[in-house]
């Protein structure tokens, strides 16, 4: 422990990721977590910090395809890598009928964890698309709402899996 | 809360991580998945001056078959151990486990090396390796050593890493066909680290196990295996349930010292095991 030393700004290390599909290069410090580079370097604020050390789920973003915690990687860790975040998967129309089950079930009170919760639910819906409120519930665990008490959430995201399941059953796109 | 700040190398081979660790000193902390060591800085309670990022060594990540042991690199992350069919054929134990890890999220960066070289006492791969005693492969620039579990796990995040070593592989005899396997724990909420669990093994065609294993988490400074139990546990499997509880009870206030934390008191956390190990016996029992 060096007090001098620990207060020292570390050299800045350039960084170059694809951040929903465009090609971004910074040079940040190395303290610098994904959530920070995304809103401070790209003004992407949809993603949110909450608890800062991985326990909320309100960071949730896409890392070459899977979820992780934003707060819990560095940005200079990701030099190469994929990321999407809420900006992204949402300009896509990737989770439109999912935002408007949301929005229809009154999933979101102060709206804080949805951008994280939304993340974590297009997860679940393209990796174990189930209507089981238990499965449901057992996924978002990571993921917390001091508002809504979950029931609307899960309500949402059971009626999206239905909805998909049954457009499936039609021959529709989903 | 925002990280201290260091510096950051990102690491192209295991012999350039030597030369780093040797040249910056015990004020340099290796970076894999970063889910453990990242919550630390967060909370502040460390603030190495460099990371050394081993993350881009792809010759660490591997799960495969070597002269009937399962190989399983250091920067395995936990999403591909719960998906991995040779992990669900050959360490069943480590599949059943592997659910229990925090969350889907965290899963998906977090590694084995990172949470065996951690060694949280209410980790769950940790119990998993001494009930399966894996072998802890340690390297330095001088070459390799193997550590049994039981030996590897010291004391409160206290491992038998020494300066100069990193956590490369683990390495696992999967055990014979006739031993069965059973994983649980309690924790308050899905996801959290678990107030108490077990990974057991248990052998025998019979409807009895002959033989037993008991692995526990959270029961300590560190995972433990409850060898008084598991001797009791061998004359007692046909007993009654009450009958059962009692004795294990008694054998697991010799086998184990949990701590009272306020998730649970040390009494709650030593009834906990006791309903942990009656219950793996009832489902290990033919």
């Amino acid at each position: 422990m060096n007090d001098s030393m620990a207060a020292r700004p570390a050299p800045l290390v350039t960084v170059t990721m694809t951040v929903n599909g465009r090609s971004v290069t910074r040079s940040v410090e190395p303290r610098t977590h994904l959530i920070d580079f995304l809103r401070n370097e790209l003004d992407l604020t949809g993603s949110h910090l909450g608890c800062e050390h991985g326990v909320c789920g309100a960071c949730t973003v896409r890392v070459d395809g899977d979820i992780v915690r934003g707060c819990l990687v560095l940005a200079v860790q990701l030099e190469g890598a994929r990321v999407e975040t809420i900006e992204g998967i949402s300009a896509s129309g990737e989770i439109t009928d999912l935002q408007e089950a949301f929005v229809r079930r009154n999933a979101l009170q102060c709206g804080y964890c949805t951008p994280g919760m939304l993340m974590c639910a297009a997860e679940f819906l393209r990796t174990r698309p189930s209507a089981d409120r238990e499965a449901i519930r057992d996924f978002i665990s990571g993921n917390y709402c001091r508002c809504t008490g979950y029931h609307a959430i899960v309500d949402a995201i059971a009626e999206t899996v239905e909805a998909r399941r049954s457009a499936k059953g039609r021959g529709g796109h989903r | 809360m925002k990280f201290a700040p260091f510096d950051y190398v990102c690491t192209r081979s295991l012999a350039e991580v030597y030369d780093l660790i040797e040249a910056r000193g015990p004020d340099a902390r290796i970076l894999a998945g970063g889910q453990s060591l990242l919550t630390t800085l967060a909370l502040r309670l460390s603030e190495p001056s460099v990371l050394l990022d081993i993350g881009g060594l792809q010759e660490l990540r591997f799960i495969e078959e070597r002269n009937g042991a399962i190989h399983v690199g250091a920067l395995t992350r936990h999403c591909e151990l719960e998906t991995s069919p040779l992990i669900a054929a050959r360490l069943p134990l480590i599949a059943q486990a592997m659910p229990h890890v925090a969350h889907a999220a965290i899963r998906n960066r977090g590694t084995i090396g990172g949470s065996l070289s951690l060694a949280d006492p209410a980790a769950e791969l940790p119990a998993c390796m001494l009930a399966l005693d894996a072998a802890i492969v340690l390297a330095s620039r001088d070459g390799e050593r193997r550590v049994r579990a039981e030996a590897f796990f010291k004391g409160l995040y206290h491992t038998d890493v020494r300066p100069g070593e990193l956590l490369v592989r683990v390495e696992i005899t999967p055990l014979e066909k006739e031993w069965r396997f059973h994983f649980a724990e309690f924790s308050r909420r899905r996801g959290d680290y678990a107030m108490v669990g077990l990974a057991a093994a248990a052998r025998g065609p019979g409807p009895l196990p002959e033989e037993l294993r008991l692995a526990f988490l959270g029961c300590g400074d560190r995972p433990v295996r409850a060898r008084e139990a598991e001797r009791v546990a061998s004359g007692s499997a046909s007993a009654p349930r009450a009958e059962r509880y009692s004795a294990l009870r008694r054998a697991l206030e010799k086998d184990l010292e949990p701590q009272s934390d306020p998730n649970a008191s040390s009494e709650t956390r030593m009834h906990l095991a006791a309903v942990l190990a009656d219950r793996a016996i009832e489902a290990l029992s033919g």
